[in-house]
């Protein structure tokens, strides 16, 4: 019987495989999805967020403690553990010269991402890179690995974890087990019955597209709550950005996002603006939009940009629709075009005249308009114009398992003695709600690094118990 | 149906005249443009070699991008392995596959004369013939000069075959007309991937030495096979090897070792009236020897390390070029170093026959073979250095 079983394939598991097989436990992987996709939505990350109060290798200045900390509270409202996110914080100033010695490689940000050289750490080669390297280590280091194998349940004697049934039938028995397995964002059903229907007859999620890993199903997750895990979270709440609307339905990863909201409007299938586009920076405020287009008629929504705005954002991934003039772009997208036309119109003659500056919060806003545009506010009106359509696309969804500082499930209050949870699984203890950049990543490292240590010393005290 | 339109403008603009003529890209050019599109909205790759931030300074990729960058990519493979949009996933984005593919194109077109450019298509063949023909010919003349393979003897003195002129002049005229045919084609290709506004001419001359001093850097120490992080590239899968670089080294510099064996030995033979053969100790035959070893070495390992690359990576139809360059060079170090150590002997004739004809089938498929690969890179990384040196035009944002 092997020590440790680590559910899942993603940063957290094999942050805590490693951490385990480095306390000198036998340790098991089994991971849902084949080779080939393994990894989870960590293939599709792209940095960590880092803490430190003096420039250090690839971050330049500092971040201390209380601005992380006031940077999650802000994103959050206040529906985080502040315990389990200073704990999370902390870890991440420590963690990187343990993960280089895993063979991830950082580098410093380039081109597209020179706004967060001061908070996040970048994996060269992004996250699947990442992965790969963990993966190497892993196995290098003696953790087993088995791919194709979903696990559908946990056979547990009180608290006490005694083995998990796959999707096969097998029955893998272990003295410990950290489970992290992921969100439940590629499950379509449980989306469904989580976002149910709204006041216009519409099933919202069924017009969400999953940014992430089609692999996470939740299957354990639900199997946990049923099972009497305390749960934490609201199953509405994810890390959702508007991405174009012809992203495929998964894994469509970061090259899917529409980075020309704040240069432009946003309008609804209605032709009617809905909110400030030019509320912050892009990075910083791109993670509510997803939501925002959620809450409109067919959970859809047009980003409108004229020739102005070329070059200054990030290529999109797919070609905009273009059009000479805003009656004929209308025609293009579907919108009803006198409504459209006129928004557009009375937008352009809200803007008020200022220095524009896309690299820095302006003083282009509009005047007497609702919703007001309040930075970045320039008239569109220099053909061609061009639309992307956009639609809510999930990353991952925070309704997890409630835990302690040990990574401990926890039953009717009482943690497991020896079960133990990490990364999206859990990270809606320290992320209630919105997101900000390597924030998921930080959850998953801490936690998970936390998760291996405790479930390797779990297996330990069983060997002891048992001797 | 883009290619399509592309080619009806073309149409309609060569009719009409005066309109810009728009390249039509072909299926593999448009599939870099393709790929080109997904990374740029991506950039997860930037860190690992030059191609991705030269990609940035882009937002659409024409022809003359796409065989520009084409060429800078050295088939490293690590941005195969770190990227999400990799097959299975629908993207199907395999950058030195796709990179491989438009490679090879460019030898062809930018080949001169441009005919002979579709050798680098039937490259097997090519080599195949090559080889064939220049070992008949020197079996034939040592036959017409000596009547037998086996003349004795001849205390190691080639010229006792082939006089010294004879083999000057053979090797002098195809040598001097593989430079050519290469320059002229590197020309061809710089032309076209640098507009003349865009290759620095306006720029401070110590900005260009800059730019030449970082390419020569580059390409002696290969630097975009150290995987951007110095662990170096890929091979058989998503591990990091050294191996491929360091026989890429030990093949590049055992070539220019053997090159500089033969240059040392051409001037002693006009400036200091030294003839072959020369001492095991002269500075020729030491040049000639430890080349000759690094050339063994190299090839051998980069055949090694071929036959257990990953399938991904770059073209599949392009291993016989690979692997008949690889043997090519491998059986001239091994055949000059039998004549080395056979040179005394009744053999050596015979040897020094199969030598000359190994030697002579590369300088004759220089031009049109997996050798050009070096060439273009140096122009693309020089075109780099340059480039980069240059404001970026793009304003993406930051905060």
């Amino acid at each position: 019987m092997v020590d440790v079983l680590v559910i899942g394939g993603g940063n957290a598991a094999l942050c805590a495989a490693l951490m385990a097989r480095e306390a000198g436990a036998s340790v098991l992987v089994v991971e849902a999805s084949p080779r080939e996709w393994r990894g989870g939505n960590s293939q599709h990350t792209r940095n960590l967020r880092c803490m430190h109060d003096a420039p250090q290798d690839v971050l330049i200045d500092a971040y201390p403690e209380e601005e992380y900390w006031q940077d999650l509270l802000k994103v959050t409202g206040g529906i985080t553990d502040e315990h389990l996110a200073r704990l999370t914080i902390r870890a991440s100033s420590t963690c990187r010269d343990w993960m280089r010695r895993h063979g991830v490689h950082f580098q410093p940000p380039l081109s597209g991402a020179l706004h967060v050289a001061r908070t996040n750490a970048f994996f060269m080669g992004g996250g699947k890179a990442l992965v790969n390297a963990y993966f190497r280590s892993a196995e290098k280091l003696g953790v087993q690995v088995r791919y194709d194998t979903p696990v559908v349940s946990v056979e547990l004697d009180g608290d006490r974890f005694v083995a998990v049934r796959t999707t096969k039938g097998e029955r893998i028995e272990a003295k410990s087990c950290v489970l992290a397995a992921g969100g439940f964002e590629s499950n379509r059903e449980w989306l469904r019955e989580a976002w149910g229907q709204n006041e216009r007859g519409e099933w919202p999620s069924d017009n969400f597209l999953i940014r992430g890993t089609r692999f996470n199903e939740g299957m354990l997750l639900k199997h946990m709550i049923d099972a009497g895990a305390d749960s934490i979270g609201d199953p509405t709440q994810a890390h959702m950005v508007a991405i174009d609307a012809r992203a495929p339905l998964y894994d469509g990863g970061i090259c899917t996002r529409i980075d020309c909201v704040s240069l432009g409007v946003v309008v609804n299938r209605e032709g009617q603006r809905f909110y400030d586009e030019g509320e912050d920076f892009w990075p910083k405020c791109y993670a509510i939009w997803g939501r925002l287009v959620a809450q409109q008629p067919g959970q859809i929504g047009y980003s409108i940009i004229d020739q102005k705005a070329i070059g200054r954002f990030m290529p999109p991934v797919f070609p905009g629709t273009t059009a000479n003039t805003l009656a004929e772009l209308a025609r293009k997208l579907g919108l009803p075009e006198q409504a459209f036309v006129k928004t557009v119109e009375d937008y352009n003659a809200a803007c008020r005249p200022g220095s524009f500056d896309h690299t820095a919060l302006d003083d282009c806003a509009t005047s007497g308009l609702a919703p007001a545009k309040t930075h970045w506010a320039r008239p569109i009106n220099t053909a061609p114009f061009y639309g992307y359509t956009l639609k809510p696309g999930v990353t991952f969804t925070y309704l997890g398992l409630k835990v302690n500082d040990r990574a401990a499930v926890h039953f009717g209050g009482r943690p497991s003695p020896n079960l133990f949870v990490a990364g999206e699984m859990m990270a809606g203890n320290v992320l209630g709600k919105g997101y900000t950049a390597g924030v998921g990543m930080a959850i998953g490292t801490a936690f998970g690094r936390i998760a291996g240590t405790q479930a390797a010393a779990a297996a330990r005290k069983v060997e002891h118990a048992t001797a | 149906m883009q290619q399509l339109e592309a080619l009806t403008r073309e149409a309609s603009a060569l009719a009409g005249g005066g309109y810009p003529v728009i390249p039509i890209l072909s299926a593999n050019e448009a599939e870099v443009g393709r790929q080109m599109q997904i990374c740029n909205a991506c950039r997860y790759c930037e860190g690992f070699c030059a191609v991705f931030p030269a990609m940035t300074r882009r937002l659409e990729f024409g022809k003359a991008d796409i065989h520009y960058l084409a060429n800078l990519c050295h088939s490293c493979g690590a941005c195969l392995h770190a990227c999400q949009y990799a097959p299975p996933h629908e993207f199907a984005v395999n950058v030195p596959q796709a990179m491989a593919r438009v490679r090879i194109d460019t030898y062809a077109e930018y080949a001169w004369p441009g005919a002979l450019g579709s050798l680098y298509k039937r490259n097997g063949l090519t080599l195949v013939l090559a080889t064939a023909l220049a070992l008949v010919l020197f079996l034939v003349l040592t036959m017409a000069a000596r009547g037998t393979l086996f003349p004795g003897p001849l205390a190691g003195n080639f010229y006792a075959i082939f006089p010294h002129n004879m083999l000057a002049l053979m090797f002098g005229v195809v040598f001097g007309f593989a430079v050519l045919a290469l320059g002229i084609g590197v020309a061809r290709f710089w032309r076209e991937v640098s507009p003349a506004s865009e290759t620095g001419r306006s720029q401070e001359p110590s900005l260009r030495r800059d730019a030449t001093v970082e390419v020569v850097t580059d390409v002696l120490r290969l630097k975009y096979l150290d995987g951007g992080h110095g662990e170096g590239c890929n091979n058989a899968d998503d591990r990091f090897t050294l191996w491929r670089r360091r026989f890429h080294h030990f093949t590049f510099y055992g070539f220019m070792l053997c090159f500089a064996a033969t240059s040392v030995a051409t001037l002693y033979h006009y400036l200091l009236d030294l003839h072959a053969p020369y001492p095991l100790t002269s500075l020729p035959v030491i040049l000639g020897t430890s080349g000759g070893i690094g050339l063994v070495i190299g090839p051998v390992g980069l055949l090694w390390l071929n036959l257990r690359r990953d399938p991904a990576h770059g073209d599949l139809a392009q291993r016989p070029m690979d692997r008949g360059f690889i043997a090519l060079l491998l059986l001239i170090s091994l055949t000059g170093l039998a004549l080395l150590v056979w040179r005394d002997t009744g053999a050596m004739a015979l040897l020094l026959a199969i030598h000359l004809g190994v030697v002579m089938a590369l300088f004759l498929t220089l031009p049109y073979g997996k050798f050009a690969h070096g060439i273009f890179r140096s122009a693309a990384l020089l075109k780099n250095a340059i480039e980069k040196r240059q404001p970026n035009r793009l304003q993406l944002g930051s905060e």
